[in-house]
């Protein structure tokens, strides 16, 4: 057993600079308020420069709580990137509102601390431990700004739902805790081998922790907060909430499916199946029907959560790892754009508020229209390879059928993202206005959205340190 | 003496009053907070019990760490309804539906 403290490093750091920022804050007077958010990017930065040096390593700290391996470094890693794109993305819009800017930083850098415990979670305690701290201030980051008359409501349900998941989860682990005497993630497969065949009270625990993670995943039954709170809080949130919990979540699946059921995987994939089927059609279907633009990509989250849970079915968890990351980089750069173009006082609520916005700015309809053919998995860009990865997974797998249907669902998808283009290229501006873009955030939100083309053109080193992780 | 399935079977019942709860209540959404309560008790006693007769102390250990957080959960559930109500005038679950679709 390894007692040093190394591996924990991107935690202890960013744990320290949160505090070192909030109490920092309050002696800031609002002249300077932007050294909060310089001193968030530079945590961010070190916070990954210390995860990627654990790299070559296998860490067990904490007496097995706490482990650091190569998944832990990639999500780890991708979750400080994507948290560094967000800042940048929201700065000016936080600021041009005179809204409480610190707040925003500090309760995302908490709620990515705790993302990173998730993520490196040895035993169910710190999953858990970890998926709180990751959630609580979530919850008050959606109620923080009242500028939409929505947020308090959007907050309330997310809070009721989450809590409501985290009780589901606990009591799955309760149990499991119960039939096994071990909470510990390495040491139960071991307890479950021993006993001939799994008893009813791990199999009724597994389906506890199942639900709890379609829950945070925002999977169909358990979708219903994600179109409220994507539609009722405003941009820069739903751009923290739709992006970096993601990763977080799929770090919790692969430790709880993979690390500790891997060997066992009857027992969770129906329920796997299900989920990922209904979230397909439902996630797909209902995306039709909308008019707001962040409620539309809410449902096409959904529906992206339905492809990532088929390649977890598969049982190619690498696929699964790349999809998230693609989808992450792809909803990054869609909800950055909304969240530029949200400015003089104009909110982007509605798809039609988009029309026009070739006339207003090209270059951000192009960008606009590369990340909306990459999210509609248009050949060659990363959503058309992740798309293509799950589906020839799942032709590995012997079920070509749910290929097929995947194939179809991804078609009814292209509808709906085309007509976002459409509007966007071919309907006129209601006003004309002008958009203005800070030097730095344009840079950023292009080298994000190029991303997603170049990763589709070139996905083998990407694709390769997924295959790495398993 | 209580066997572990008269604890489970209590168990048992309070997590689904509380999953109930959170299902049919339509009218005060304080009610909800308490039901989200009851879930991480019915948690609670399942630790403690399991713990007692697998002789154990992890499972206790675990309750101290529940407890916290529910606390912390419940301080911001509450904080969201105080916001709620100063934005609205009315914590009625029926009245929250300006979001659908």
């Amino acid at each position: 057993m390894d007692f040093s403290l190394k591996a924990m490093l991107p935690e202890i750091f960013l744990a320290t600079m949160t505090c070192v920022i909030l109490v920092l804050d309050l002696y800031l007077s609002d002249r300077f308020r932007r050294v909060t958010y310089l001193l968030s990017q530079v945590t961010l930065v070190f916070a990954a420069v210390f995860a990627i040096a654990l790299w070559d390593n296998h860490f067990v700290l904490m007496g097995g709580h706490f482990v650091s391996d190569k998944l832990a470094v990639v999500l780890k890693t991708s979750v400080f990137i994507v948290g560094f794109c967000i800042f940048t993305y929201v700065y000016d819009y936080l600021r041009e509102r005179d809204i409480r800017i610190s707040e925003y930083y500090i309760l995302a850098l908490f709620s990515m601390l705790g993302m990173s415990i998730l993520i490196s979670a040895g035993s169910l305690l710190t999953l858990y431990l970890g998926l709180e701290l990751l959630s609580l201030p979530l919850y008050a980051m959606v109620a923080m700004i009242q500028r939409q008359n929505t947020a308090s409501e959007a907050a309330m349900k997310y809070f009721v739902m989450g809590a409501l998941a985290s009780g589901m989860l606990l009591f799955g682990i309760s149990l499991i805790y119960g039939s096994t005497g071990q909470i510990h993630l390495d040491a139960l497969p071991v307890a479950i081998n021993m006993a001939e065949q799994p008893d009813m009270l791990l199999l009724l625990g597994v389906v506890f922790v199942v639900i709890g993670i379609g829950f945070k995943f925002g999977a169909v039954p358990f979708h219903m907060w994600i179109p409220d709170v994507y539609q009722g809080s405003l941009s820069p949130i739903v751009l923290f909430v739709a992006t970096a919990p993601k990763i977080a979540a799929f770090g919790m699946l692969s430790r709880f499916l993979w690390d500790m059921f891997g060997a066992a995987p009857e027992t969770w994939q129906s329920f796997i199946l299900i989920m990922a089927v209904l979230s397909l059609l439902l996630g797909n279907i209902a995306a039709i029907a909308q008019t707001n633009i962040k409620r539309l990509l809410g449902y096409s989250t959904i529906g992206h959560v339905g492809f990532i849970f088929l390649a977890i079915y598969a049982g190619n968890f690498a696929a699964g790892a790349f999809y998230v990351l693609a989808y992450a980089l792809m909803t990054l750069a869609a909800f950055g754009i909304l969240v530029v173009l949200s400015q003089r006082g104009i909110e982007i609520e509605d798809i039609t508020d988009l029309a026009g916005l070739d006339k207003q700015h090209r270059w951000l309809a192009v960008m606009m229209l590369l990340v909306i053919f990459s999210l509609a998995g248009v050949p060659p860009s990363i959503g058309f390879y992740a798309k293509f990865v799950v589906l020839s997974a799942l032709v590995d797998a012997h079920v070509a059928y749910l290929a097929v249907f995947g194939l179809v669902m991804s078609a009814i998808a292209a509808f709906y993202y085309l007509r976002v283009v459409k509007v966007m290229y071919f309907d006129e501006p209601t006003q004309t206005r002008e958009i203005t873009i800070p030097h730095g955030t344009n840079v950023l939100l292009s080298i994000n959205t190029l991303a997603t083309w170049v990763l589709g053109i070139l996905p083998g080193g990407l694709m390769a340190i997924c295959l790495l992780l398993y | 003496m209580l066997s572990i399935v008269d604890y489970l079977i209590f168990s048992g019942l309070m997590f689904g009053i509380g999953t109930m709860g959170i299902a049919i209540n339509r009218k005060n959404v304080i009610v909800l907070l308490m039901c989200i309560e009851l879930i991480l008790l019915a948690v609670n006693t399942n630790f403690v019990a399991f713990s007692r007769f697998l002789d154990q102390t992890t499972g206790e250990i675990f309750v101290f760490f529940i407890l916290t957080v529910a606390a912390a959960e419940a301080a911001i559930g509450l904080a969201i309804l105080v916001v709620l109500y100063r934005q609205r005038n009315t914590i009625n679950v029926e009245e929250l539906d300006e979001l659908k679709g």
